[in-house]
Order: C-alpha cells, then sequence, then structure tokens
C-alpha cells in the first residue's frame, strides 16, 4: 500500500533522514517514536510533501509521489492530511471555516476567497465537529479555543479532507493529559471506524504502545526499530532514546494512570 | 439528543454564513459603485478628458528622452553637477526622518492600549497624530519659509511634522501586535513604566520600525526633492529649473531622475540588508 524505499534528506552536511524503509500493506496505526532531533518530523513533512527528498522514493498503491509538482502534488497533499503539534489553524477565521479548509483542493481559488463553500459541505463539517464532541464550537473563532479543542478542530480539517492517510506530527506535545487522551482516542477511533492509516509522531513511549498496532523507532535519522508494541522492551526503548539505565518509561509519560502507578512503587 | 441540537447548530451556523454574504455581498458592491462614481467624477471635473488625454500620456517622457538621446555624454557631468544638491535633500530628509521617528517613537507609545502610561491621553495623543498628518508637508514648509526665510530648515521641520504623525500611527499599530508577556515579566521584577517600554517593547518591535522609518526616508527623499520647487533647496531647486526652463534642458531633467531613483535603489538595498541583519541575530 504504502512503500517507503531509501527515503533521505540531507540539509547541508546534516543528515536528518538516513536512507529510512518502510513497508505497510494495510491500513493501520503506526507511532514513530525517537528523541528530538531524530527526524521524525522531517519524515512526515516529506511524506506529504511538505518538503523534498534528497534522493529515495515513496510509492503510494503503485504511484510514485516522491517528485509530483503542481496540481498533482497539491492532490496528493489533499489526500493525505497532516495534523501539526501547534494545531496551524487560522486564527481569527471560525471554526466552520478553518474545518472547510479541507476541501481547499477540490473547490476553486476564487469562490473560496470569498469564503463560498456549497452548503453541503457546511453541514458536513458541522457533523465531523459533532463526532469529535465540539459541535457547539462551531461559530466561533478559532484563537478563542482551547490547545485540546483547536486541535480536535484540526483533525476535523483532516477528516475534511477525506483522506487515505492521516499524518499527525506530536500531535498532543502541547496538550495536557486529558485533552492529550482525547485526541489520540479520537485519532485511533478514525483508523477503527473509517479504515484511514494514521502515522504519528510521538514523544512518549506510554502512548505509542497503547494506541499504536505498529511502533518504529528513530535515532539520529536512521530507523532502529520496527515492530510491534510487545516488542518495544525497555532495552529497545534505552537504545532508541540513547538513554542509561537510569531511563525509566514512567519517566516520560503522560498518562495519569501511569502516574498513579508509580504512586503506587512509591 | 445530539442530532437535534446537530441539526439546529447547522441551521444557526447557515444563517450567520448568509448574513455574512449579504454583508460581503453589499461591500463588493459599494467598493464598485464608489470606484466607478469616483472616476466618472474625477474624469468630468477634468479640463481636458481622461479619454483624450490618454494617448498624450508618453508625451513628456518622449520629449526628455529626445532631449538626452543626442547628448548622452553629457549625463556623467550632469551627474557631478547636481551630486551635491542630491546629498543637501538626502540630508534634510535623514535628520527629518531621524526627529520625526523619535517622536513618533514616544507618541505612539502614549498611545496604544495596553502600554500607554496615561490611558486618559490615549485620544488626545491620537488627535496631535492626526493634526500632524492633515497639514500637507509644503503648506507647512511655506508658512515656515514666511516666517523663517528660504532653506533646508523650514522643509526639515516640515517633513518632520509629518513623519512623526504617520510613522506615530504606524508604529502605534506595530505596538498593538507586540507580545505581552515579556512586559508582564518586567513589571513582575518591579520596571518602571520607561524601562518596561525600553526593555520589553522596543526590542520585538525594533525590526518593523526600522523598515518602516526607512520606507518613511525614501518617501521624505521625494518630499523634500519637492519642496525644493518651493525654495527649500536641494535637488528639487535644480529639478525645477531644469524642466520648466524646458528648451533642450531636459537632459539635465533626465540626470536628476536617475540619480533619484539611484538614491531609492540603494537604500533599498542598504535597508534589506539592514533589516535582515536585525532579524536573524534575535533568531540565531
Amino acid at each position: 500500500m504504502l512503500s517507503i524505499d531509501a527515503l533521505t534528506k540531507q540539509f547541508g552536511e546534516k543528515i536528518a533522514v538516513d536512507s529510512a524503509n518502510i513497508h505497510v500493506d494495510k491500513p493501520m496505526m503506526i507511532g514513530i517514536i525517537g528523541r528530538s532531533g531524530a527526524g521524525k518530523s522531517t519524515m512526515l513533512r516529506m511524506l506529504n510533501r511538505l518538503s523534498d527528498a534528497t534522493s529515495g522514493s515513496i510509492v503510494y498503491e503503485g504511484e510514485d509521489v516522491t517528485h509530483l509538482r503542481g496540481a498533482a502534488k497539491r492532490n496528493w497533499q489533499s489526500r493525505c492530511a497532516m495534523i501539526f503539534q501547534q494545531f496551524n489553524l487560522v486564527p481569527r477565521m471560525d471554526v466552520v471555516s478553518n474545518v472547510l479548509h479541507g476541501t481547499l483542493n477540490r473547490r476553486s481559488t476564487l469562490s473560496t476567497m470569498f469564503n463560498l463553500y456549497p452548503q453541503d459541505d457546511i453541514h458536513k463539517a458541522i457533523d465531523i465537529l459533532n463526532r469529535l464532541g465540539i459541535a457547539e464550537q462551531a461559530p466561533k473563532r478559532a484563537e478563542a479555543l482551547s490547545g485540546g479543542q483547536q486541535q480536535r478542530v484540526a483533525i476535523a480539517r483532516a477528516l475534511m479532507q477525506d483522506p487515505k492517510i492521516i499524518l499527525a506530527d506530536e500531535p498532543i506535545a502541547s496538550l495536557d493529559p486529558m485533552n492529550a487522551q482525547i485526541v489520540m482516542q479520537s485519532l485511533r477511533q478514525i483508523h477503527e471506524e473509517d479504515g484511514r492509516m494514521v502515522i504519528a509522531n510521538l514523544h512518549t513511549l506510554d502512548t505509542a504502545r497503547r494506541y499504536c498496532d505498529r511502533v518504529i523507532g528513530m535515532r539520529d535519522g536512521r530507523i532502529v526499530f520496527d515492530g510491534t508494541p510487545e516488542q518495544l522492551t525497555t532495552g529497545v526503548a534505552r537504545d532508541i532514546y540513547g538513554a542509561g539505565a537510569d531511563f525509566s518509561e514512567a519517566a516520560t509519560s503522560t498518562e495519569i494512570e501511569t502516574l498513579d502507578r508509580q504512586k503506587e512503587f512509591a | 439528543m445530539t442530532d437535534m441540537s446537530t441539526a439546529s447548530i447547522q441551521s444557526n451556523y447557515m444563517e450567520m454564513v448568509r448574513r455574512k454574504r449579504l454583508y460581503g455581498g453589499a461591500a463588493l458592491s459599494l467598493f464598485a459603485l464608489v470606484m466607478v462614481s469616483g472616476f466618472m467624477l474625477a474624469d468630468s471635473r477634468n479640463a481636458g478628458g481622461f479619454w483624450q488625454g490618454i494617448p498624450n500620456i508618453f508625451d513628456f517622457p518622449r520629449d526628455v528622452w529626445k532631449d538626452t538621446l543626442p547628448k548622452l555624454d553629457q549625463l556623467p557631468s550632469h551627474f557631478a553637477t547636481y551630486f551635491p544638491s542630491l546629498i543637501e535633500t538626502i540630508n534634510i530628509a535623514a535628520v527629518s526622518t531621524l526627529l520625526g521617528s523619535m517622536l513618533a517613537i514616544l507618541l505612539s507609545l502614549f498611545a496604544t492600549r495596553g502600554l500607554a502610561k496615561y490611558p486618559a491621553l490615549i485620544g488626545p495623543v491620537r488627535r496631535i497624530m492626526d493634526i500632524l498628518r492633515a497639514f500637507p508637508e509644503i503648506v507647512i514648509a511655506l508658512v515656515l519659509i514666511f516666517i523663517l526665510g528660504g532653506g533646508p530648515v523650514p522643509a526639515m521641520i516640515a517633513i518632520a511634522f509629518h513623519t512623526a504623525g504617520s510613522l506615530g500611527k504606524l508604529f502605534s499599530e506595530v505596538n498593538e501586535n507586540a507580545d505581552l508577556k515579556p512586559i508582564e515579566g518586567l513589571s513582575s521584577v518591579g520596571a518602571t513604566w520607561t524601562q518596561r517600554m525600553w526593555l520589553g517593547v522596543i526590542p520585538q518591535v525594533a525590526p518593523n520600525y526600522f523598515s518602516y522609518a526607512i520606507l518613511r526616508f525614501e518617501i521624505n527623499i521625494r518630499a523634500s526633492a519637492i519642496l525644493g520647487f518651493v525654495g527649500a533647496g536641494g535637488i528639487g531647486y535644480e529639478l525645477k529649473n531644469a524642466m520648466s526652463w524646458g528648451q533642450g534642458k531636459y537632459d539635465d531633467a533626465a540626470a536628476i531622475f536617475i540619480l533619484l531613483f539611484a538614491t531609492i535603489v540603494v537604500f533599498d538595498q542598504l535597508s534589506s540588508y539592514v533589516r535582515d541583519r536585525l532579524i536573524s541575530k534575535g533568531g540565531h
């Protein structure tokens, strides 16, 4: 379905992603873990074609998307939605308009400049917001919402694209544990109910373990682990993060239960 | 229950969209109306008429071109002749921009909501800036020339006043977008208003101030050239002579135009270089 071969990204002297190989044969939820600077974001940005690969290829269902240009590239981007750490919404526009931005690729530039969208799309946008539990916020400006709500608006925008793949770049890194859980559950639910592929960069191990079917570990631009959450032992995790024996999974956790667990140990 | 409320949210939102579209359409037709009627009014008041005059639009450039072409070899000597008066013009512009922007910084800090030391004075300070902007430079200059006699000083004062008014407005808009968190941080350590402004606001807004000030400097070079026409000296005076005595002096005019253009290009390049340095220093 999706195959990434020897994908490399070089910034001057520095190699951000070093010949990465990933093959996915059916829609699943994949978590990419690793330290900051390990190349996780660069990888997702290449998949969405926000930045160009230095070498290697990305093939989706037999179509090489690595070198698409112009309209073909924008069409690929519309099929491969992206969610960002800082939400990347237009702060001064209302929530529904932000969600409707998901349809920009199939509408004419002129009609979108005047914010003219078909009624069906507007209704669908509100239905999606309802599915994510934030329909009441529909007429508010995006900047008036809390972080967790804004991230759900960003997910709604992604869903409005009706994409085959959803890429999420540290979707919960700016959120508190409660909102983080809601956002991750929404992503999981989207994967299970709609059968969309979800690839998420995560910086906490337990989130990856809990929500993902497959975990990929990156270190200094290389893929150093690729397997099921069960195969991800503490030893492997230490290797991914380049940490010593004092590394404890609970220390990086954002889960409320883990904190409880820790208290029990103490 | 959710179905019901979703339906009502949808219909409420559609209602809002329809209202916005109505306003948008009305604004657009108003815009078109003002455009068309404004143009028609201007055209009817015009002595010659817009459509009859339009074929002659290139007459002046053609005359300049015709006069200059046979005397191209004299251009460098014209540059040399007019360079001192260009320096004078740039001098007037530079001094008035500096004075004007210093006054503008002060005025803008007093006129920004959330920053102003005396919130009650925001309105009066803004009106002062409006007054400074309202009078054309040339009017202030003419009055001052009448009082102080001809020369660069009246031009300088006139331009500085106008600069203070217009930059003050732009600066205060920049100030409004400044992040208030650093200022709160400085308040928390017991800083005075001046300290908060100088250490909390100015570092944030300096690059924007700078680019507006440079743009204003360009405008002021042109303004001080125009003031030369009414006796404030500088390159404007020379341009007036070259243009009004006609009869083959258009090559002088061409030389002056080229000098002015080159000046603007030089300062534009200079400003983008300095601005890049200023921003990248903050970034890394």
